[in-house]
């Protein structure tokens, strides 16, 4: 069906609804006359609302099972004979034929006559159905409007009405959160049962060894082992948090401390720019500058370091989470009460002194937190890795030798497959549900620590 | 620093003077420190900045610089033996048409086109100069074929005409004329052979070659067969629909759903958790999104494989958490005299927030959506769960599409074998990417001051 004429339908309706609504209560309202409940513009959307939800009701029927019904009328027109012959596929063919020849576009090649006739049938079939679905809506419309106008009198709560469907709408809007949450986890939980029917959980939790089968066969699955990922992961994290945390840490320490406001107003946001780059561009920098670079001080130092390692990793994403450190530390330095550090000061402490042994202690359960979200971050971090870790998912304690994350078999073992037939795909899922997990616990964890602290000082 | 003090009672003035003053040295020594190390994490922190912006920018600029050859394409006819190319009115239903006109493009894309190239290239060349045919197709991109081919597919009446085209240097080509590769290497490391390389410079020295900007890296989509064709209009056209489905989707809803909760909601179990959960979805890594956009998406709703709609969705429920929180804020922020005096002259609860309350947290709300959609620009990896990796010649027309996306065209180069071509290319990709997010930003910045001037 044409959704010009859709559209045009629907903007008609909804013009002359709210038009008729509103000369209608114009009318209402005479000098002498009653006190009308509600200003026209309510009695406007009120009837439009009416006029618009039958309409779209018949064409969302109509969306939903005409594809339906117009597929049967064309198996409908093939001859029974022909139909027999015909497998999937090529009924797929004709069917495609025939609604070209229908579309007045036409076929190259010879055009059977039952194709010919079944197009002409079609044509007129479209046609049908297409205007008597928009007459239907059309004809629904009218009428609610009709009624809907018939309800306006002077005490009609038509403001009360149009702001209960605004409160619904607005509350279906909040309920794609929870709808988002639900869909994940639903996902995440189906799709990873349906690999432990593959694969023993237990192989999979504390499997040590990550060698996957990537064309499975009945008793060959592979070996899916999640501690080598796991440990990749951490020590990635670790290394991340090494670089992250006394930076950003100290950073936030001297800027909402002792840096002149005209440094702070400037530094400021240039470090929290490196919070809005993209994590492939990190990638990139890792890959082309930052390994190399390593690599060659490491050959300097007499030391055996990969370009791609858990090393280049971490140091990147460690200076991709400074921001976020950075940050969340000054919020909750800035909410440690001024008074303490007037005590402080009062007792003849130094500024540093001040900070160390005053400021920091204080801020301590707030400072914890910002290291959870930031872990949390850290771990769930893809792009980074999967340019810049190396891929190798053996289980070692070496820095400067690849490894691999979560994040990285994930994309690995899903890009481009949709077809979650096999453990090889499934894993991906498993593998997300164990992400989900673990930054979902460090988050809750470090909200709750920072709320508690927020609450300390309020 | 409490050690030095009273608890060592019987000193002499002067001992007790000394001890202080020694004390304090320390003291401030460590406070020196303190804050060098201070000083040292800002100066770290900004190095990185500077780094990373220079270290792009200064790999990026060379691939806005192509190479053009500049040739006199001779149509000739005794190559191009085609029937004329069919009409319109000789058919009798469009179908029969297009059917025709593709066989005649079929036989047109089956003559050898690259004689003519190489033809107009021996034009160039300078007198006795020896070069196989194999060698001085290595020269111009593989695309320059399908170039002249669609001249003249577009205007049959080229035969027999000659007609000034400018065609790429090849990737390598144009790694040997931008120096990108060490030309004092041997030629077993050379990707071109000694003769074609003779030509080059050559050509260099008459003119054929020139060095121009870069449109093709604008005007094109990504390119396999011929590199130095590969552009990103694909990718960028990819982004846009994302984007604009950002933009339809995750902004209304985000900002409904912050006012149902910062205005309506009745304080209960529920609202509790809705809270709770949204500031959890906030900080789910992205990449479960993408398993979410490729097990809900794809492999239930049956929506098609690596378009631009199925990114966008992945993307709008990403970017909801963050307009929402951020609306609330701003939702938060805004005086109750102002709620108090709308209520006080008689609007209802709706009117007083859409009327009063919306208007004034207008441009932190816009600020706060322009962030969210620079971050779901830079989204990377949920795009490769849903297939958006995949390799894609043409610019998407619709939203239904097959596309890739900006960053993802980044991460696809990045991995090109051909890395004196392509590093330089991923790099500049890398600055068209920053500089459309520094554009999305400044905006922002700059409707916040306007906006909060107004009110």
């Amino acid at each position: 069906m044409n959704s010009l004429a859709v559209a045009a339908l629907l903007l008609v309706l909804l013009g002359l609804a709210y038009q008729s609504g509103w000369s209608r209560s114009r009318a209402l309202a005479t000098v002498g006359g009653p006190k009308v409940h509600s200003r026209p513009q309510y009695h406007g959307s009120y009837v439009a609302i009416w006029t618009m939800m039958p309409a779209l009701v018949v064409l969302l029927l109509w969306a939903w099972l005409g594809g339906e019904l117009t597929h049967n009328h064309i198996t409908a027109q093939i001859p029974a004979d022909t139909l027999q012959a015909l497998d999937q596929t090529a009924l797929n063919a004709a069917i495609n034929r025939i609604r070209a020849i229908a579309s007045g576009f036409g076929v190259a090649g010879e055009v059977a006559p039952y194709e010919q006739a079944a197009g002409e049938s079609l044509r007129s079939f479209q046609m049908l159905t297409g205007t008597g679905v928009l007459l239907v809506a059309a004809l629904c419309g009218g009428a609610a409007l009709l009624y809907a106008r018939g309800r306006i009198t002077a005490r009609l709560r038509a403001r009360n009405a149009v702001e209960r469907v605004v409160n619904i709408a607005l509350l279906l809007c909040s309920a794609v959160a929870i709808l988002t949450t639900l869909g994940i986890v639903a996902s995440l939980l189906t799709e990873a049962l349906r690999f432990f029917t593959f694969i023993n959980p237990l192989d999979f939790f504390f499997g040590t060894v990550w060698a996957p089968n990537n064309a499975p066969t009945a008793g060959n699955y592979g070996r899916y082992g999640l501690l080598p990922l796991l440990a990749g992961t951490l020590m990635i994290t670790a290394i991340a948090m090494l670089v992250a945390v006394p930076v950003g840490l100290m950073a936030a320490i001297y800027l909402s401390q002792y840096a002149p406001r005209r440094l702070r107003a400037v530094a400021k946001p240039m470090i929290e720019i490196l919070a809005g780059i993209p994590t492939i561009v990190f990638g990139f920098f890792a890959l082309v500058t930052v390994g190399p670079f390593l690599r060659d001080f490491g050959r300097l130092v007499g030391l055996n370091i990969n370009a791609t390692s858990a090393l280049t990793a971490g140091i990147v994403m460690g200076i991709m989470i400074i921001p976020f450190v950075s940050s969340l530390s000054d919020d909750i330095l800035n909410q440690v009460p001024r008074t303490l550090r007037d005590g402080a000061y009062g007792l003849g402490a130094t500024q540093s002194e001040t900070i160390r042994n005053v400021l920091l202690p204080a801020a301590l359960p707030g400072i914890v937190g910002a290291f959870l979200l930031a872990v949390s971050r850290a771990v769930g971090e893809t792009m980074i890795v999967v340019l810049a870790a190396g891929n190798a998912p053996v289980l070692r304690g070496n820095p400067f030798e690849p490894v691999a994350t979560i994040t990285v078999s994930i994309v690995n073992q899903l890009t481009g497959d949709t077809d979650f037939s096999g453990p090889q795909s499934l894993v991906g899922f498993a593998l997300g549900l164990t992400l989900f997990v673990i930054t979902l616990g460090l988050n809750i964890f470090a909200l709750y620590i920072v709320r508690r602290f927020r609450e300390q000082y309020e | 620093m409490a050690t030095t003090s009273a608890s060592t009672s019987p000193q002499t003035a002067p001992e007790r003077t000394r001890l202080i003053r020694a004390g304090l040295r320390r003291r401030h020594r460590s406070e020196t420190i303190f804050r060098g190390l201070g000083m040292a994490a800002i100066v770290l922190a900004l190095g990185f900045v500077v780094l990373l912006f220079v270290d792009v920018i200064r790999k990026g600029v060379p691939a806005f610089v192509q190479s053009n050859l500049h040739l006199e394409v001779f149509f000739d006819p005794a190559v191009i033996k085609v029937d004329p190319a069919p009409q319109t009115g000789d058919f009798a239903s469009p179908a029969e048409f297009q059917a025709a006109s593709l066989a005649w493009q079929r036989d047109v894309a089956l003559l050898n086109w690259n004689r003519i190239i190489e033809a107009s290239l021996r034009a160039k060349l300078p007198a006795n100069t020896q070069i196989d045919t194999r060698e001085l197709l290595t020269i111009p991109e593989t695309n320059a074929r399908h170039q002249v081919r669609e001249l003249f597919v577009a205007n049959p009446a080229l035969l027999g005409q000659t007609v000034p085209v400018d065609v790429l240097a090849s990737a390598n080509a144009a790694n040997w004329i931008k120096g990108n590769i060490d030309r004092s290497l041997g030629d077993a490391q050379q990707q071109m052979s000694p003769a074609a390389r003779a030509v080059i410079d050559a050509f260099e020295t008459s003119g054929t070659v020139s060095n121009g900007f870069a449109w093709s890296l604008f005007t094109n989509a990504d390119s396999r067969a011929a590199p130095a064709a590969a552009g990103l209009l694909g990718a960028f056209i990819g982004s846009l629909y994302m984007m604009l489905i950002v933009i339809v989707l995750a902004v209304p809803i985000g900002v409904a759903a912050a006012i149902y909760l910062e205005e309506f909601a009745p304080k209960s179990r529920l609202t509790d958790f809705i809270e709770v959960n949204i500031n959890n979805l906030a900080a789910v890594p992205s990449i479960v999104f993408g398993l979410l956009g490729a097990a809900a998406f794809i492999n239930y709703l049956h929506l098609p494989i690596s378009a631009p709609l199925v990114g966008g969705l992945v993307l709008t429920l990403m970017t909801l958490p963050t307009i929402i929180i951020a609306t609330r804020g701003a939702l938060l922020g805004v005086s109750p005299a102002l709620r108090q005096a709308a209520l006080g002259m008689g609007a209802s609860k709706t009117q007083m927030v859409f009327h009063h309350v919306l208007p004034v947290t207008l441009p932190s709300i816009l600020t706060a959506t322009i962030l969210g959609v620079a971050h779901a620009l830079g989204e990377t990896a949920p795009l490769l769960l849903i297939g958006m990796k995949a390799f894609v010649a043409q610019v998407p027309v619709t939203p239904l599409d097959q596309a890739t996306a900006l960053p993802v065209q980044i991460y696809l180069w990045q991995g090109n074998e051909n890395r004196n071509f392509f590093e330089p290319r991923t790099a500049a990709a890398i600055m068209v990417l920053l500089g459309v997010m520094i554009l999305l930003n400044g905006t922002a910045i700059f409707l916040r001051s306007r906006l909060e001037k107004r009110v």
